[in-house]
This record gives C-alpha cells, sequence and structure tokens, in this order.
C-alpha cells in the first residue's frame, strides 16, 4: 500500500479489454464530420474562394473560410496564462488562416454529414493565392529583404536572448593563454514528429443554454477551455472541455490544436454536434515538431582537460507560427550553462526564427534532447583533441552537486549524476571496451559512447506552478479521487492512486480515481507537460489528503470521544496513533458520517498548491554499437540508461517510461527526419517514409535507476517523464565515433548519411 | 470510410473478366493494401472495383505433372512464406516475401497484386525475375503467357489490359531445380519499409560447389522497374569462384543498372549500395549453394 512499490496500473484492465474509453469511442450519435482545408502553398495570401463544386457535394452543409470567421488572433501552446502581458504568449493565428504562412496551413473547413462528403468537398475547394517564394530555411528567413513572415516581426527574428556566465567574453577569455585547443563547430538537429498513436481528435457541441462543450485528446483541457474562450471571443465559463483516455501526447498536445475551430463549427451550425479527427498524414503537416536547432560552437580546452571558455550561438527554426515559440531555445541553451562549467567564460546567443517550414512547437524534452546532442557531441570531440577519455572530461567538467543555475535558481536539490556515470560505467564496461575497440580495422567496427544530461523537474520560475486536488469520503470508507492533472499514458493515475494511499492509509482498492478531467467539474491543473505532474501535482495531492485525513480524524475524535491527535488512519481503519490499535473501521465510520442523525458530516476535502520550488534530475546513456560500413547500418548492441530521479513512485512504471523514452532517442538518433521540398512542401508525412524505429529495430532497453531522495518532491521524486529521450542520440553517435573515427555532427545518423561520411574519411 | 462508388464480388476469373469489360473504369482488387490506400489518398477515390478476393481458383500453390511450381496469383504473402513447397524449392521467394510491410500487411496482400502494381520496389519482383517466372493471365480473348521480363512496360506500369487478370506465376523445374539463392532487402529499417534497393541472386552451383553453373542477378529500386544485369551474368557463368568474383559482379552490376536519385535516396548512394548488396547476396548465395563464401 502506498509509494515506492510496483502497483498495477490502475487503467491495465481497461486498455487491455479495450474497456477504456477514446475521444473517437465517445463520437457516437449523430454527430456531423468537419475536415480542413490546408493550403497548397508555403507563403503568401488566400485572395478567394470557388466553392461551388465543393458545396454540390450531397451531404455537404456548410463551408468556412478564412473570410468567415472572427477576427480574433490567439495563442496556442499549452503555457499557464501569465497576467502580465509581457509575459503573455504570442496570439498569431486565426482559426482560419488569410495570411499562409507553412504548406499545410488551414484556411477553409468543410461540414459534412459524412467523412466520404467531407474528404470529398475539401478536395473540391479551389483557392486563388497570392504567392510569396517560400522561406525553407534559417540563413533565408534572416537575409535582408526577406518577405516576413508575420508582419509585426519584419527581421523572421521572433526573438533573440543571451547570456554570459564569467566577468569576460569568449574571446577575451581566450586572447593571451597560450596553448589552448579550440574547437570550431555546428552541429545540426533536425525536425521530427512525435508520432503519438492516437492523432488529434475532438467533437463539439453545444446545448439549449449555449454552454460549448469540447471533448478532445488532449494534455492539458482547462487550457484548451482559455483557449477556446479567447478563440472565439466567449466567456470562458460557458465552455466545458472533457478530457477522455487519451492514446498519448508528447507535447503534440500539450497545444490547443483543433479544437477552437472544431468549437466554432459547431456554432456555425446551430450547436449540432460536428467531430473534427486529423488524419496522420494531416498531423505530419499541420500539428506541430520537435524545432531543429543548429548549435554553432567555439570551445576553448586545456592540455589537462579544463573546459576553459565556449561561445555558442544557437538558431531554432520556428516555422511559420510562434507557438511555444522562443521557450524551447532559451530552455535548450540553458544545458550548456548548467551541464559543464567554464573556467572562464561562456557566452550565448539564442535565435528563434520563422520559416514557412512545419511548426515547432512542444515535445519531450522541450528543447534539451537538441541541447544535449550539441553539447555531448562537443565533449566527445574535445576530449578526442586532447586524447583524453571522455567519461573521465565529463568527470573532470560536468555539474556537481548543490549546483545552482545563476539565472533561475533551480538547483540540485539532490544529486545522483556521478553515481549514474559509475553504474553506467560498470555496466557497459567501459573502461575495458573503450580498449578494446581502439584501432579497429574491417567493415565492421564496434564502439562504446554515453552522453549525460540534467533537467528541471516543473516550469518554475520561468512559468507558474499550480495544481489542485480534490476528495470525497464515500459511505463505504472509499475515496472519489479527483485531479486536474492528466493521464496521458504515462501512468499518472497510477501513481496518484499510490499516493492517496499512502497518505491517507487506505488501500489503493478503495481509492477510485477519476481518469477523465472535465472543466466543469474536475479541479485545476495546467495539465501534462515538464516533468511536473508526480512533483507540482503530486504536492497538491498531497495537501488534499492531509487535510482529508485531518477531517475524518476531527470525526472519529467526535465519534470515539479521542483527541484527534492520538488518532491515526491504517489499513482502512482508525487506529490509536501510539500501539496502532484498531479502533474503529473506516467503512463505519463513513458511513456514521454520512446517515448520522447526530452529526451528519460530508467529508471533503480540495486544496490547490503554488509551487515555487524546482529540482534537476540527470542521468546518463551508455551505447555499445556495431557499424557497418560499407551500408552505412549502426546497429545499437546495448543500451542502458541511468536516471537519478529521486525516489521512484512505481519502479515499473517508471522503468516502462525509460524504455518509452530510448526508443523515441533512438529514432532521433538513427532515422527521423521531416523533409521538405524547396516549395516547403513535406515529403514524408507518413508512417511509411518517416522512418520511426519499429520493434524490429529496437534492441533490448535497460534501465537503471540511483534513487536519492530529494527534499523539495512530495515523495521524494522528481523528474522522469521526458529525461529518457534526452540523451540517447548524442550517446550513440558517440559510439560511433569510437567505432569508426568518424564524428557525425547532425542528426539523423542515416545510412547514406554515414556513408558519405565514411567515403570522406577514407574508410571505405 | 472508403470512398468508392461500387466493389463488385467476383465470384470467378470469368466473372471478373465480364465485370471488368463492362466498366473501362473498373479497378482490380484482390488484398486491397495497394489500391485501398490510392482511394484513401484519392488517386482512386470513388471508383468502381471489382474484386477477386474470394475467387478460390487463384488461391493455392502447387507443383504441376512437369514438377513447374504454379502460385494462385490471390495467395497472400503470409501463404507464400509459409507454403511447404516454397519453403523446399524457392526460399529466396519466401523470405523476400516475409520482408514485406508488416504481418497485417502480409496476411492481406498477394504475390499477383505485388506484380500487377508494376512497382520496381515490389518485394517479390526481383526474386521472380531471377526465377524466370512465367505470368499467365486470362481476358475475354484467352490466356497467355508471358515471361516476367516482359511483363514491366515502365514505373508502375504493366502490359496487362484491362479485363485482363493475372492468375498464375510459373516457376519451371530448369529454373529452380538445383538453384539456390539470396534476396537483400535493404532499407532504412528491419520492418513496414519500401525497399532502399532490393538485390536477388539466383544460382547454381557445379556438383563439386566450386564452379558456377548458372547465376541470375535481379534488383528493384536500380531502374525504373524491377531488373535483370544478363551482360555480367553471362560473363560470371562457368566461371571458377574465387575471390575476384565478387569484385566483377559489383563492377557488372553497376554497368547495367539506372537508378535515379529521389529524396528517399540519392543515385549516387543506391549505385553504392548496388555494388555492395550484389557481392553480398552473391557470397550468400554460394554459401546457401553449400559453396564457400569467397569474399
Amino acid at each position: 500500500m502506498g509509494v515506492h512499490e510496483n502497483m498495477k496500473r490502475v487503467d491495465a484492465y481497461g486498455k487491455v479489454t479495450g474497456d477504456a474509453k477514446y475521444t473517437a469511442d465517445l463520437m457516437t450519435g449523430n454527430l456531423l464530420t468537419a475536415r480542413v482545408v490546408h493550403s497548397t502553398i508555403a507563403n503568401g495570401v488566400v485572395k478567394a474562394f470557388d466553392l461551388e463544386e465543393a458545396l454540390a457535394v450531397p451531404g455537404v452543409l456548410k463551408i468556412v473560410t478564412c473570410f468567415d470567421v472572427p477576427e480574433i488572433e490567439f495563442p496556442t501552446p499549452g503555457h499557464p496564462w501569465s497576467v502580465e502581458v509581457a509575459h503573455q504568449d504570442v496570439a498569431d493565428r486565426r482559426l482560419l488562416n488569410k495570411r499562409v504562412r507553412f504548406y499545410g496551413d488551414d484556411v477553409a473547413a468543410v461540414i459534412a454529414e459524412d467523412e466520404i462528403a467531407a474528404v470529398k468537398a475539401a478536395r473540391l475547394v479551389k483557392v486563388e493565392y497570392e504567392e510569396y517564394d517560400p522561406i525553407i530555411s534559417v540563413e533565408q528567413a534572416m537575409e535582408e529583404g526577406c518577405v516576413p513572415v508575420h508582419e509585426n516581426v519584419p527581421d523572421n527574428v521572433l526573438k533573440h536572448t543571451g547570456f554570459i556566465v564569467g566577468e569576460e567574453s569568449y574571446q577575451e577569455a581566450v586572447q593571451g593563454e597560450e596553448g589552448l585547443i579550440f574547437l570550431e563547430k555546428v552541429y545540426e538537429t533536425k525536425r521530427v514528429q512525435h508520432c503519438h498513436m492516437e492523432v488529434p481528435v475532438s467533437f463539439a457541441y453545444m446545448d439549449g443554454s449555449g454552454k460549448l462543450t469540447v471533448v478532445t485528446s488532449t494534455q492539458i483541457p482547462h487550457i484548451v477551455r482559455r483557449v477556446v474562450g479567447q478563440a472565439l471571443g466567449m466567456s470562458w465559463g460557458n465552455i466545458r472541455v472533457i478530457k477522455p483516455y487519451i492514446g498519448g501526447g508528447f507535447g503534440n498536445k500539450q497545444e490547443v490544436l483543433y479544437e477552437p475551430l472544431n468549437a466554432f463549427l459547431s456554432t456555425q451550425v446551430g450547436g449540432r454536434g460536428v467531430k473534427l479527427e486529423l488524419t496522420r498524414e494531416e498531423t505530419f503537416i499541420s500539428t506541430r515538431t520537435r524545432h531543429p536547432i543548429s548549435f554553432d560552437i567555439r570551445a576553448a580546452v586545456r592540455k589537462d582537460g579544463t573546459l576553459v571558455a565556449r561561445r555558442l550561438k544557437a538558431y531554432s527554426d520556428q516555422g511559420g507560427y510562434a507557438s511555444h515559440g522562443h521557450s524551447i531555445v532559451a530552455n535548450a541553451v540553458n544545458q550548456f550553462k548548467q551541464m559543464y562549467r567554464d573556467e572562464k567564460a561562456l557566452e550565448v546567443d539564442a535565435y528563434t526564427v520563422y520559416t514557412n517550414l512545419g511548426v515547432g512547437g512542444a515535445m519531450r524534452g522541450y528543447g534539451i534532447p537538441q541541447s544535449a546532442f550539441a553539447v555531448e557531441a562537443m565533449v566527445d570531440d574535445l576530449a578526442g583533441l586532447i586524447q583524453m577519455d571522455p567519461l573521465e572530461f565529463r568527470l573532470k567538467n560536468c555539474v556537481q552537486a548543490g549546483y545552482e543555475d545563476p539565472h533561475t535558481h533551480v538547483k540540485f536539490y539532490s544529486y545522483g549524476l556521478l553515481d549514474c556515470i559509475r553504474k553506467g560505467r560498470d555496466s557497459i564496461q567501459w573502461d575495458q571496451k573503450r580498449k578494446e575497440y581502439d584501432n579497429q580495422t574491417g567493415d565492421v567496427r564496434r564502439g562504446v559512447g554515453m552522453a549525460i544530461f540534467c533537467y528541471k523537474t516543473g516550469v518554475y520560475p520561468i512559468s507558474l506552478e499550480t495544481a489542485s486536488s480534490r476528495m470525497v469520503l464515500n459511505e463505504d470508507g472509499s475515496i472519489q479521487l479527483q485531479m486536474g492533472a492528466t493521464e496521458i499514458g504515462q501512468g499518472a493515475d497510477t501513481v496518484f492512486t499510490q499516493m492517496a494511499s499512502e497518505v491517507l492509509g487506505i488501500s489503493q482498492e478503495k481509492i477510485y480515481i477519476m481518469s477523465s478531467q472535465d472543466t466543469d467539474v474536475t479541479p485545476f491543473d495546467t495539465g501534462a507537460y515538464a516533468s511536473r505532474q508526480t512533483y507540482v501535482s503530486g504536492m497538491a495531492l498531497k495537501k488534499t489528503a492531509e487535510t482529508m485525513k485531518a477531517k475524518i480524524l476531527d470525526y472519529a475524535s467526535w465519534k470515539l470521544k479521542i483527541p484527534a491527535v492520538r488518532l491515526d488512519i491504517a489499513q482502512d481503519a482508525i487506529v490509536m496513533r501510539e500501539g496502532r490499535d484498531r479502533l474503529l473501521g473506516l467503512e463505519e465510520l463513513a458511513m456514521e458520517a454520512c446517515y448520522s442523525l447526530e452529526r451528519s458530516s460530508h467529508i471533503t476535502a480540495e486544496e490547490s498548491i503554488h509551487c515555487v520550488d524546482n529540482t534537476f534530475s540527470s542521468g546518463a546513456c551508455f551505447a555499445e554499437v556495431e557499424v557497418d560500413l560499407r551500408i552505412g547500418k549502426v546497429k545499437v548492441l546495448k543500451i542502458l540508461n541511468v536516471h537519478d530521479s529521486g525516489r521512484l513512485i512505481n519502479p515499473k512504471l517508471a522503468e516502462a517510461q525509460v524504455h518509452g523514452g530510448m526508443s523515441m532517442g533512438l529514432g532521433y538518433a538513427l532515422s527521423e527526419e521531416l523533409l521538405y521540398d524547396d516549395q516547403g512542401r513535406l515529403l514524408n508525412g507518413n508512417l511509411l517514409d518517416y522512418k520511426l524505429p519499429t520493434s524490429m529495430d529496437t534492441p533490448k532497453l535497460q534501465a537503471e535507476f540511483v534513487e536519492i531522495e530529494d527534499p523539495t518532491g512530495p515523495f521524494g521524486n522528481k523528474a522522469l517523464g521526458e529525461p529518457p529521450a534526452i540523451p540517447v542520440a548524442p550517446a550513440i553517435r558517440n559510439a560511433v565515433l569510437h567505432a569508426t573515427g568518424v564524428a557525425v555532427d547532425s542528426l539523423p545518423l542515416s545510412p547514406q548519411k554515414l556513408v558519405k561520411c565514411f567515403k570522406e574519411a577514407g574508410l571505405i | 470510410m472508403y470512398d468508392f462508388n461500387s466493389c463488385y464480388l467476383a465470384k470467378s476469373v470469368d466473372d471478373a473478366i465480364r465485370a471488368l469489360e463492362a466498366n473501362p473504369a473498373a479497378v482490380v482488387i484482390s488484398g486491397g493494401t495497394d489500391v485501398l490506400i490510392k482511394v484513401r489518398e484519392g488517386k482512386l477515390a470513388g471508383c468502381d472495383l471489382v474484386s477477386i478476393h474470394d475467387v478460390e481458383a487463384l488461391k493455392g500453390i502447387q507443383r504441376e505433372e512437369n514438377h513447374s511450381i504454379v502460385i494462385g496469383s490471390a495467395s497472400t504473402f503470409s501463404q507464400v512464406v509459409n507454403d511447404s513447397i516454397i519453403q523446399k524449392h524457392l526460399p529466396m521467394l519466401g523470405e523476400a516475401a516475409d520482408q514485406v510491410g508488416g504481418p497485417q500487411i502480409r496476411n492481406m496482400g498477394t504475390i499477383g497484386g505485388n506484380i500487377c502494381n508494376g512497382v520496381t520496389s515490389a518485394d517479390c519482383g526481383a526474386p521472380l525475375l531471377a526465377m524466370n517466372a512465367v505470368l499467365e493471365t486470362e481476358c475475354k480473348e484467352g490466356k497467355r503467357q508471358l515471361p516476367i521480363g516482359e511483363w514491366y512496360a515502365g514505373p508502375g506500369v504493366t502490359v496487362r489490359k484491362h479485363g485482363e487478370i493475372l492468375t498464375k506465376i510459373r516457376i519451371a523445374e530448369k529454373d529452380y531445380r538445383g538453384y539456390t539463392g539470396h534476396y537483400i532487402k535493404y532499407g532504412k529499417r528491419e520492418a513496414m519499409e519500401i525497399a532502399t534497393l532490393g538485390c536477388a541472386v539466383w544460382l547454381k552451383l557445379s556438383e563439386d560447389k566450386r564452379r558456377l553453373e548458372d547465376i541470375r542477378l535481379a534488383f528493384a529500386v536500380a531502374a525504373p522497374t524491377p531488373i535483370r544485369c544478363r551482360k555480367i551474368e553471362e560473363q560470371l557463368k562457368g566461371r571458377e569462384l574465387s575471390p575476384n568474383l565478387y569484385e566483377m559482379i559489383g563492377k557488372g552490376a553497376l554497368e547495367e543498372v539506372s537508378p535515379r536519385s529521389s529524396w528517399r535516396a540519392s543515385k549516387e548512394f543506391r549505385l553504392h549500395l548496388v555494388e555492395e548488396l550484389a557481392k553480398r547476396a552473391f557470397g550468400q548465395a554460394v554459401l546457401n549453394g553449400g559453396g564457400v563464401d569467397l569474399a
């Protein structure tokens, strides 16, 4: 009973049997079907529509175009709303857009009686455009005279920020010291997508009183309610958002995607129910992606392995709309500062630049998988320049216990990084294999590589951290538990149940968590993103459970005539705090509380937490690979993630979380990349041509932990949701470097690229 | 929901031919793993379908009296993979069929569809080319038989006429008895993949396993259609196995292929693979035939 145990998932039975209801399972009854018409140019302006043929398709009710929607620009990222105007998200989208900013932008929507009619009509909508040259690179976007993607951003630079750590600039730091060794490189990551199994899907309807309900597959129901209100210019309380089970999100559903349009379409047909389900192809083209970021790095080291100074310029390709915008690269560059100490100076500039490509948004790791690739590749390259073991280089320069970020003041309240490195070093037999695989010849070569990272748990102090929870005592002594925090497949409902059980002394079987969020009744939470819920929402739950317990004991005290301070709850009963004698079953107490003719009292508790703590988690990945040089194939022989994530609430679920993240990292490392043509059109937007690894491509994934109690976590816990995806790609890149001596500086390490690199290096 | 106008469920080959003749725009559907994708993409939206899915005469794999192996065109990839005749005599074809898509696709898609879609990347194309398969079709004028080498007319185009149904794929005894082979599907991942390049080597070793009595080399995605490399085959026939054959087959293949650049892979990379995979498939085919891989 309680935390730190392998409780079976509370949703296991429902999900295995198919009983669990997802949004599409609820789309019953006489719903209309909506289909979005996407632009077939990347950059330009819609001049006119010819809807004649489309409207003639039998079953088509209505076609709404960008000329018919409210003239309201709204923001889409799933951030807590900022009450300070300066910190509010960029509002740059309408429900449908006249100004086309990427190939696949939303310009019209068809509402029809069924899917076939909607699809047919959408194909028949004719759009007349004024076209501009597509902007398909950051360099092009930043050229003087380039057409602005957004008029209010004339140079296409959404934002530029920077910082210096140390007393001097990079140039000042490195001049005047003899014998420094320099590295100058550009490391590049590519645009990839989340590939959650369930595509974005929602349906919306109005009831007689005018209340607008949206049922949607989202990570962030309360934020969806706010944005639907903003986009439609409606009172937020008149909007109701319901989140059933969801089939993954990974950040793409930490975004308000099509819910506002779906809601608006319902209002256009008298409040009738309208469903809007994207295809996989639309999901690739028109939802969000992981930002491609290029990292232009200069670094100086001493021969003894001391990192002296670095200068970084990072350029993030935003695509056509701001979405999460500069938050991503701003978070990314922090990895340079937080992970390694520069003796003299670290100088950083970060740019977010609009282009006409797919829109960058939140994706597991929020910029850190990108920068971890660059930082960790840089480390191996620097170690190579001075012929130092890259693990030793890390030990010499990496972040130490007690570190506090000089700007955000986020701290390592618990620190297990060195233990992670030690554990991985032993498990992969690092020292032995680094020697064994040196100086290989032949067409098939092996190598070992590693990468480390740190990652903050919540979003404080960059953003607000707030959460709440509610509990109700049922007549039989069981508990209804409501969380604003969302289950998105990660197991949140299960760990919350464990937490409630732990604090209340009530067995897990008697805690009924309501998995679905309904903003009309569910307490507020900003939702599933960052790696926050077990930490922040866990705090809210703990506080609520403590209040609940106090209320139950208060009632018990009245009933038993024993002071509450001498009572406790254990194994579903009121017990003496000292001696643990069982006094009264909770079932009996609850029945009495509800129906007592003397003192009927409905025991409930609700608390919210404003979290002003944050703590770093960390970890390492170690990989052993075999490279078939002549065909450019990398086979991962062994791969191991070791995580410093505080105490684990549910070790089995934690392990599963690591497996999923590692799988995502493997695709990032070796095969995934969204490709565009020179018109900004996505070429491989389907699951055949976008190379998500299959189970056949996946080696055994090994997850290990260093469990150190974090004093700020509600149960000694800290981030684990996103971290597993972070270190995998650089570890594999570095293993390939060890195997072949070839440093590949861009992702993914795809066969064609590797063969080219190996040829240039004279290996084949 | 799929947008097709009608779907006629043919009861026999003749019935299917009649239905096709009655509607010049109708499309033949068997397993549906290609056709339904095109319907969904809009390329065949609103079409009329003639289904041969339930025509029993098109299913099954047998050996005829003269020992020819006959594969019914509506045999699924899974049936080909698991068939004992294929496993015994044409293992390379089974291995190629086993690399199509994933399990669900292999349970639905058919070998006949793989040939009739005419694409260069079809996994069964190169192996069947190497095996000198003969295709038997039926139309209202009657039956015709043509070597698979005469089947392909261009990328995604075959000589099959409207109203003509591929019924059988036949491999004569002389084209498999004593042969062994190896097919390499090269893709970016291990399943759910379209070939970046495919290479089939089908060869017959002398009794002492030291000489090549015959060799066929075929490629997928090395040209607009699946192709054979007959010039290098001729040069290799009769030669003693030796390390320099690998260089010969690799370089020789390069003379006969004409891959193109696409966003999926560059011409240069495909040429590199042609040479490398020809060597590897050759080496493995020799091993499978009981010879020694001298690479």
